[in-house]
């Protein structure tokens, strides 16, 4: 299919021929923009980082190497070459970077002044959550922290400003590229065998590291339905499109615990791109929103062709990569109730930012005068999918959250799970830690600070 | 509280190391501005060009490696008929194809391009796939159809040393006193053990060359790589072709690190030899799984240990084993263990020491240079045994350490303690004679407040059960200079054109660390001109012959020199001619502000440099520079491998999550010693990014090995250097402000590596913190994972 969208401000065409050329292929071999760097080729290190800008939503920083071409048909993409002036003057953060020593072998650094020019654009100031998905190995961050809140108030230039530009594109042809929800599922319903293709941060990854083919693929990433999300006042219901960037501004003032693991979901890269519904239809038992869901008592709506059924999250995952899905199905809604104040989640992985979950380990129970009377907690990392800890649970009923109670909850996450030992973490430590992580439950309930990033100095 | 009071001049009189400055350095102005790295603008703008970036020729081919799948064993059959009938492939090379040697080892000759039949790891380079594309190389790379005899693989030390599995005829042992004696004399005596992890690299530039077929058998190669000269030898014995029929070119690279000292020399190779068969550029670059399996990374180690010390905590004896994982070839695995030897002492005046290194080989990626060269793992060794004699005294160890420091240097004294000031020897033998970490020390401890956080950390952790902090302090004592003495040795090449511009050529390779625009800086400095009128190029193996590697640290002390040197010359020609043609002797004659002046004469450096060129003047010179004063017996153990020493010291803070062993680096303070720096800004930022590298290593950074010797982290999905977040939330830097005591360029200090070791401030503050839980020694092993956190809290509980 053919592709337009607006390069550094231009116009531009390219053929897509099989749907998965990625974007950093594109500008390094064909568009000659060399300055956009392949560091990892996976998603985690933001040296390829870009900026997207499409209607009605924020420019957002995205990971070039897994993002394909028919992901960017209508929008815009701006790349370091595109950040300064074109009378040459550097872009603030361009310059704050030099006048700050943020470069010093300046592999990474223009993924890094790509992604700030981005936060610049959007207003977002907190560069450790903004900057996770930018890996640098010579300054250890610290002057790049300086230049960026050295230039965070600079004007904006108005040459980044993409969004009066964005070029009127026609639909599509050979690729499937849907534009609503009802599209997708007659397509879908005659093509079972095809890869559906949301953010594609774990698709990418087929491509770049499996080399697979996919073909035939559907790009979903015009099916705008699919993006809402609307607040039905006792819940919300996600579209399965709906980004993880977009769910995280959404849930940050009902759920702040939720906010916290979604801000570690990735970097800001990986969540502008990742979606709620490929998070769950994946399947991964280290995924980091099904545990959370969960245990907050999330549903979930499945579609085929006309016909959809609705299912409580956690009976979806079958079995290590199984879930109750049909052919030619795909989820379409998730449901997740709102004023579940007990609820807390906990992620623990060998680096904070932007690592895979060991553990997580979700809980919300409800109590009245001092007594459990209902619980749900479910854990990632701890079996072959998120599961919920049903023995666990049932010890905490009726008692207080207090021991001997906790204890033998916690004894009794033994016979919930028998997790695995991997390179993220040994199965000893695992159910220990997702024990512990029990006791850390209680001890926040009770307002005492478990968070070991907010210890000042 | 000590101040120091910086006197140069008695530094440099008094010392007795000091050599008189030369001519150049004395007439110069210090160039010690904090200047932006030499292409900063290019870096933010995405015009600086790497190996990748570079426009190919029209039909350029690129290449893959197919890789062993075991570890161990003998190919049985390798059917690459698939490989080569793959979409978009030109040929597939096995070892049979080669021309000449097929070697790229950068030492002993045993390391194959490709296999010669045997398989000595997984990831082992077995065949090699010209393609029309990256991507075409790599798919058809993995369609080959190989059977294996395999053998039981080597994969650990203990395995290795039962096996007798090693490099050399037995351990090295290096030793000062007598170790019974000093063992059966303390008063007290402990034992134990640190696992020391590995560590990759993870340059964010992936290894990369690009050869371009010449005429008559010559070749260009790009090479990403910190060695262009070995590149050179080794495409050249690759090709069976003399030195002088290879041209190896580095412009930078996307960080170094030691990762690029040996390991470029495969893909060099491979594409010079695909080039020399096809007659078209070949182009290759590692996938970033393909690097983290393919090459090396640093030595893993464990280190045993048994010290007697007495009450005070002052330490009589130790006795070291280094068991160091060196992978299945010999690389430069010698002089990395032989380094960690030479730092096992670190800071401290050692009376009885023992040092036994066993160099073990394996089946696993062949370990290589990484920043600091082995020296920050026999460092870790010495902190760990302070940190347990400490420990089992009940004592603070910021006093333990500052009571086993070396005498500190004569001219900090102030001459009070007339004749009897004692002077350290190292366990190698070498005095120590410009120690100044009492000094530093006591600096640091003051700045960072250091004794009312320690109390307040007691504090903490007697009101908390849940979250315990940890508190410590680390000194680095870094010997500059390569062992191997005569890699100390620079050579540089600068031309002065007629419009008054300069061009500087040396050995040295820009990775990052700034090395072009701090001997730009000694050139601009030399020459009295402004920095714009330099410009560094491309280290070029035509134009500065037979260099050493930018490693060591040694980058700016060597090329610094050399090209200080060449200016020298150039200036004291054009001074000459000056001087002749406008009537005025010219030793009156100086160059300031980019003018050049004497009695009645004012002239621009561009006025000078065309009087020059139209009197006939030479305007173009090479310098060079041996490093004076060292020598040294690795076999004995004994003599000056070191010029000097580099010295700092850190204090970190941490706060660890006792129910996960989670934990967050709340704060460090460092205070570094760079001599009179060259560049302050470039200082401080070796030592900004060497501290929180040397943090990763020591925390998050776990290379897990499986049972069949498969590398399971191989990407930084599973690998985690230090993201953003990572760095302390509070990092404090200052440079100490002496110049070096030795004749350095313009009395300046490496700063390459020593600063790296500031991680081990963090990795005792979380054994302080683990120490917090309870009464027994947390035994803390390296890298301090969460997981492992979690273990020694509970070793620490009983």
């Amino acid at each position: 299919m053919n592709i337009t969208f607006l390069l550094n401000g231009t116009r531009t065409t390219v053929r897509s021929e099989t749907g998965t050329e990625t974007l950093l292929d594109y500008l390094r071999e064909d568009a000659g923009l060399c300055g956009t760097k392949e560091g990892c080729n996976e998603g985690d290190c933001g040296a390829c980082s870009v900026i997207v800008t499409e209607h009605g939503r924020a420019p957002k920083a995205l990971n070039a190497c897994i993002l394909f071409l028919p992901q960017l048909h209508g929008k815009a993409v701006r790349t370091v070459e595109g950040l300064a002036d074109p009378d040459g003057t550097l872009h603030p953060m361009q310059q704050a970077m030099v006048d700050h020593h943020g470069s010093q072998c300046g592999f990474c650094t223009p993924g890094f002044v790509t992604t700030m020019a981005c936060a610049h654009l959007n207003g977002d100031r907190d560069a450790d959550t903004v900057l996770a998905g930018n890996l640098c190995r010579c300054t250890g961050y610290a002057p790049i922290k300086r230049a960026f809140d050295a230039a965070i108030d600079a004007e904006i230039p108005a040459h980044m400003k993409d969004h009066p530009h964005l070029p009127k594109v026609a639909g599509t042809d050979d690729i499937f590229c849907p534009t609503d929800g009802d599209q997708l599922a007659a397509w879908y319903l005659d093509h079972p065998d095809a890869t559906l293709i949301a953010g594609g941060t774990d698709v990418g990854l087929w491509v770049t590291k499996q080399l697979r083919d996919l073909a035939p693929v559907a790009f979903l990433d015009h099916v705008e339905d699919l993006k809402d999300i609307e607040d039905r006042g006792l819940h919300w219901r996600f579209g399965a499109m709906a980004s993880i960037s977009d769910m995280l501004r959404v849930v940050r003032d009902e759920y702040p615990s939720l906010a916290t693991l979604l801000e570690r979901y990735g970097s800001a890269q990986v969540r502008n791109a990742a979606t709620l519904g490929g998070n769950i239809a994946n399947g991964s038992p280290i995924g980091d929103s099904p545990p959370a869901l969960i245990a907050l008592g999330a549903s979930i709506v499945l579609r085929k062709g006309d016909v959809r059924r609705k299912m409580m999250l956690e009976d979806f995952f079958v079995d290590y990569g199984k879930q109750d899905r049909a052919p030619g199905e795909f989820l379409e809604t998730i449901k997740l109730p709102m004023g579940q104040t007990a609820f807390r989640v906990y992620k623990l992985s060998k680096r904070f930012d932007q690592d895979i979950s060991a553990v997580c380990g979700a809980f919300n129970v409800v109590m009245e005068d001092g007594i459990v009377t209902d619980a749900r907690i479910a854990f990632g990392g701890m079996a072959g999918i998120p599961k919920r800890a049903t023995q666990t649970e049932k010890r905490l009923v009726g008692k207080p959250l207090t021991d001997p109670a906790l204890t033998d909850a916690m004894a009794a996450m033994e016979q919930d799970f028998t997790p695995l030992s991997d390179m993220r973490a040994g199965a000893d430590y695992r159910m220990k830690a997702a024990q512990n992580m029990l006791l850390r439950y209680a001890h926040d309930l009770n307002g005492a600070k478990i968070d070991v990033r907010q210890v000042a100095p | 509280m000590t101040q120091p009071t910086p006197n140069p001049t008695r530094a440099r009189s008094e010392h007795p190391d000091t050599q008189p400055v030369n001519t150049a350095a004395a007439q110069s102005a210090p160039p010690a501005k904090p200047l932006p790295h030499d292409a900063a603008r290019e870096h933010v703008t995405g015009a600086a060009r790497y190996v990748d970036d570079t426009p190919t020729p029209a039909g350029t081919l690129h290449l893959a490696f197919g890789l062993a799948t075991i570890a161990a064993g003998k190919i049985a059959s390798m059917d690459v008929d698939p490989v080569r009938n793959a979409p978009g492939v030109r040929a597939v090379l096995t070892a049979q194809d080669l021309p000449a040697a097929n070697d790229v080892s950068p030492s002993a000759h045993d390391e194959p391009l490709l296999s010669d039949g045997a398989v000595h790891y997984h990831g082992q380079p077995l065949f090699l796939v010209v393609a029309d594309s990256h991507l075409a190389a790599r798919k058809a790379a993995r369609l080959a159809n190989i059977d294996y005899h395999e053998h039981t693989p080597i994969l650990t030390v203990d395995q290795a040393l039962a096996a007798d599995s090693r490099f050399e005829d037995g351990p090295r042992i290096y030793q000062k006193g007598s170790i019974s004696d000093g063992l059966s004399q303390a008063p007290h005596t402990l034992s134990g053990s640190i696992n020391v992890g590995g560590q990759e690299h993870f340059y964010l530039e992936g290894q990369a060359a690009l050869a371009l077929p010449g005429e008559a058998g010559d070749v260009t190669v790009l090479s990403s790589t910190q060695h262009p000269t070995e590149i050179q030898h080794k495409v050249a014995e690759a090709l069976g072709v003399p030195f002088h029929m290879v041209t190896v070119q580095t412009r930078r690279m996307g960080g170094g690190f030691g990762g690029k000292e040996s390991q470029g020399n495969a893909l060099a190779v491979a594409c010079a030899v695909a080039a020399a068969r096809t007659g078209r550029p070949c182009k290759m670059r590692y996938d970033r799984d393909d690097d983290f399996i393919i090459t090396g990374k640093r030595h893993d180690c464990r280190i045993d240990y048994t010290v007697g010390f007495d009450d005070q905590g002052c330490v009589s004896a130790v006795d070291f084993t280094h068991l160091f994982r060196c992978g299945w070839a010999q690389d430069l695995s010698l002089p990395v263990a032989d380094r960690a030897m030479l730092h096992a002492d670190n800071a401290y005046d050692l009376p009885h020491v023992r040092i036994t290194s066993h160099r073990l080989k394996t089946n696993t990626a062949s370990a290589t240079a990484f920043r600091g060269f082995g020296g920050p793992q026999g460092m870790v060794g010495i902190e760990r045994v302070m940190d347990h004699v400490a420990h089992h005294l009940g004592l603070d160890p910021a006093k333990v350490r500052q009571r086993n420091y070396y005498p500190p240097a004569a001219h900090a004294s102030g001459g009070s303690i007339s004749g009897k000031m004692k002077t350290g020897i190292t366990p190698y033998g070498m005095p120590v004679t410009d120690f100044v970490l009492d000094r530093m020390t006591d600096r640091l401890l003051h700045t960072s407040d250091y004794e009312s956080r320690r109390a307040a950390v007691a504090d903490w952790n007697d009101a908390n059960t849940v979250i315990k902090k940890g508190i410590a302090f680390s000194p680095v004592k870094f010997g500059i200079s390569f062992t191997l003495t005569h890699l100390n040795q620079a050579g540089a090449l600068v031309q002065i054109y007629a419009d008054g511009s300069v061009l500087i050529n040396h050995g040295g390779t820009e990775m990052g660390q700034g090395l072009f625009q701090k001997v730009a800086q000694v050139a601009a400095a030399t020459l009295g001109v402004d920095q714009r009128m330099i410009r560094p190029s491309a280290t070029d193996t035509s134009k500065v012959p037979n260099t050493s590697a930018t490693a060591a640290s040694s980058g700016s002390d060597l090329n610094g020199m050399a090209v200080q040197v060449a200016c020298a010359t150039l200036r004291d020609r054009i001074a000459q001619i000056v001087g002749s043609t406008q009537g005025v002797p010219a030793s009156s004659v100086r160059f300031a502000d980019g003018r050049v002046l004497a009695d009645g004469v004012d002239l621009t450096f561009a006025e000078a440099a065309a009087l020059a060129y139209t009197n006939r003047v030479s305007l173009s010179a090479t310098g060079f520079y041996k490093t004076p004063d060292i020598a040294w017996d690795r076999i004995a153990g004994h003599g000056r491998p070191f010029y000097y020493f580099a010295y700092g010291c850190s204090v970190s803070e941490v706060a660890v999550d006792t129910l996960t062993g989670e934990y967050n680096i709340l704060r460090t303070d460092i205070l570094h010693d760079c001599g009179n720096s060259l560049n302050p800004a470039l200082d401080v930022g070796q030592i900004e990014g060497g501290c929180v590298q040397g943090i990763g290593w020591l925390t998050t950074e776990e290379l897990v090995w499986d049972d069949q010797g498969r590398l399971r982290t191989h990407a930084p999905s599973t690998y985690k250097i230090p993201a953003m977040s990572d760095r302390p939330d509070v990092f404090e830097v200052a440079l100490w402000d002496e110049p070096n005591p030795v004749n350095t360029v313009h009395r300046s200090k490496a700063v390459g590596e020593p600063p790296f070791m500031h991680g081990i401030s963090t990795f005792l503050a979380v054994s302080h913190a683990c120490a917090a839980c309870g009464p027994n020694y947390p035994d803390l092993q390296a890298p301090a994972t969460f997981e492992e956190v979690f273990h020694a809290i509970g070793r620490a509980r009983g």
